[in-house]
């Protein structure tokens, strides 16, 4: 499949690959995807005393397109406001790696996966 | 045994795509050469020494083929390929004797030309049975067995499986298929020149085969088809009536010959051409999958050609891993690859679960495979799944402990 320079670029060089506790309070965990459908997306977000994303990792089994957007939403959401970062749309990142008709499903799944790391953190401020 | 490794630097990419195609035999292109210029006769001319000439050379061809099967050079019909030979195999024999019987068994593992042309069949009529295959890709004898009626003309499975490589029990079939009056077609394809392949000795009445995969040319084939008892078939294509009315159309003469070169020097290598690429395999087995943590084989073990290698990685994604291995050239199972987003129909039908068919290369392994190119397919695979379930939360997990099969996923 003919893939973008930028979407090759995330493949080959991921950014911030890993993990962060996630038992910590400042740390918002999303899961989705289903190893079925062949894509799992784990996005985590650290998040400060004001709201702000200071640091995101990524883990995803799943197609060039699925790592790539991953890569590329962790360092979309770096420095946002939780609601700023909650509002970025699959088809900005479809956009901006070129994704074929084919791999929309992917960008959907890092928007989903952005969405579930904010609600596990939300949920866990609420809790406390 | 030891092969002797390349001494030139491996170039990139590697090819281990051999199931796919075969580059053609440096020996083939030698031979067709002539007969595209200086010997460009009309085999079907029988005025001049142009066609004669061409005619000849398509007469040795046709016994180099056949001799690779144990059949009469009069028993193989030259087709564009194992695609052609496929569906006149089903469609033709169908047509002529569809008012005798009209029932015909299959395999869910064929190649798509064997399965579309029986679907084919089933509007036009045919019932059709499609058996299914063990978890190892084998048929069961006992399945075959009993799926055979008195209307039953023909049997159809495939001697080399394109995806998974493993060898169905011929002999066995064929033992069967006689016994019960009913013919027995074979899609040899991935198996002519490579395993040994004895029409008479399995009792096989029909054999598909192609050029192309055996460092022969693209864009042609045959199809081999018994005359002792006879079998019967209605022509798909009219006109002059070449191939003994099996196969209209001017023989390309240039493409046969290299078919029959082809043919000729799988039969004289055959055993030793073995004997490497098994080595190859085992060591590229070794080395990627029994001294790795979950990675498994796709198909038996044992009863397989060695030169066609499929395999699950657990927990890196199929696409992924070929990103990864880019400077090899292999063919996945995955979904991904794909326009359609289905796995293989092969791998789900030996049961292999979606996460796993998702996982899925397939490694072929040829006569022009050097060691020095399996050493460092071998170092690219080991890094690549290292780095991929290092940023797999699948195997995060399941070195935490966790079951992933007990959690419930959101199918999306």
């Amino acid at each position: 499949m003919a893939y973008s320079e930028k979407l090759v670029d995330h493949y080959e060089n991921p950014r911030n690959v890993g993990s962060f506790e996630k038992g910590d309070d400042n740390v918002g965990t999303g899961l989705v995807g289903a190893p079925a459908c062949g894509d799992v997306m784990k996005l985590q977000i650290k998040v400060n005393e004001a709201g702000i994303i200071e640091d995101a990792r990524f883990k995803t089994f799943g197609c060039g397109s699925a790592i790539a957007s991953s890569s590329l939403v962790t360092e979309w959401v770096k420095g946002k406001h939780v609601d700023e970062a909650g509002a970025i749309k699959n088809t900005q990142i479809a956009e901006e790696l070129a994704l074929p008709p084919v791999k929309i499903h992917c960008s959907v799944l890092a928007e989903d996966a952005i969405k579930a790391a904010i609600s596990d953190y939300k949920s866990k401020k609420h809790n406390q | 045994m030891t092969v002797s490794s390349s001494t030139n630097a491996v170039k990139f990419p590697i090819f281990m795509d051999y199931q796919s195609t075969t580059p053609c035999d440096p020996r083939v292109v030698q031979a067709m050469i002539p007969y595209f210029t200086e010997k460009f006769g009309n085999p079907h001319s029988r005025s001049h020494a142009f066609g004669w000439e061409a005619e000849a050379a398509g007469e040795l061809a046709r016994e180099q083929v056949a001799r690779l099967i144990n059949a009469d050079a009069k028993e193989i019909i030259f087709t564009s390929g194992a695609t052609e030979a496929n569906n006149i195999a089903l469609k033709s024999v169908g047509a002529f004797y569809k008012d005798k019987k009209n029932h015909i068994i299959t395999v869910v593992t064929e190649h798509k030309c064997v399965l579309d042309s029986a679907r084919h069949m089933e509007q036009q009529g045919f019932e059709v049975t499609y058996l299914p295959v063990q978890t190892n890709g084998l048929i069961d004898l006992e399945q075959l067995k009993a799926a055979i009626r008195p209307t039953t003309l023909l049997v159809s499975v495939m001697a080399v499986n394109n995806e998974i490589g493993v060898i169905q029990p011929l002999a066995e079939i064929g033992q069967i298929t006689r016994a019960a009056g009913v013919l027995l077609h074979t899609d040899a394809a991935q198996a002519f020149g490579k395993i040994p392949l004895d029409v008479e000795a399995m009792n096989i009445d029909l054999m598909s085969i192609s050029a192309h995969k055996i460092y022969g040319p693209k864009g042609v084939g045959a199809l081999y088809v018994r005359r002792r008892p006879r079998v019967r078939l209605e022509a798909l294509f009219s006109g002059g009536g070449q191939e003994r009315g099996m196969r209209s159309g001017t023989l390309p003469t240039p493409l046969v010959v290299g078919f029959g070169e082809a043919a000729r020097i799988a039969k004289e290598e055959m055993q030793e051409e073995a004997a490497r690429v098994r080595y190859l395999s085992e060591k590229f087995l070794k080395a990627v999958m029994d001294d790795v943590p979950d990675v498994f084989m796709n198909g038996d073990r044992e009863q397989r050609w060695p030169g066609c290698i499929n395999l699950s990685f657990a927990y890196i994604e199929g696409e992924s891993m070929i990103m990864a291995i880019k400077n090899l050239a292999v063919s996945s199972g995955s979904a991904c690859t794909s326009a359609s987003l289905e796995p293989s129909y092969v791998l789900r039908s030996i049961g292999l679960n979606e996460e796993l068919a998702h996982t899925s290369i397939r490694f072929g392994i040829g006569r022009f495979t050097t060691e020095a190119e399996v050493d460092e397919a071998i170092r690219i695979v080991s890094g690549s799944i290292e780095k991929l379930r290092a940023m797999s939360p699948l195997w995060e997990m399941v070195q935490e402990g966790i079951d992933i099969s007990k959690i419930e996923w959101a199918a999306h």
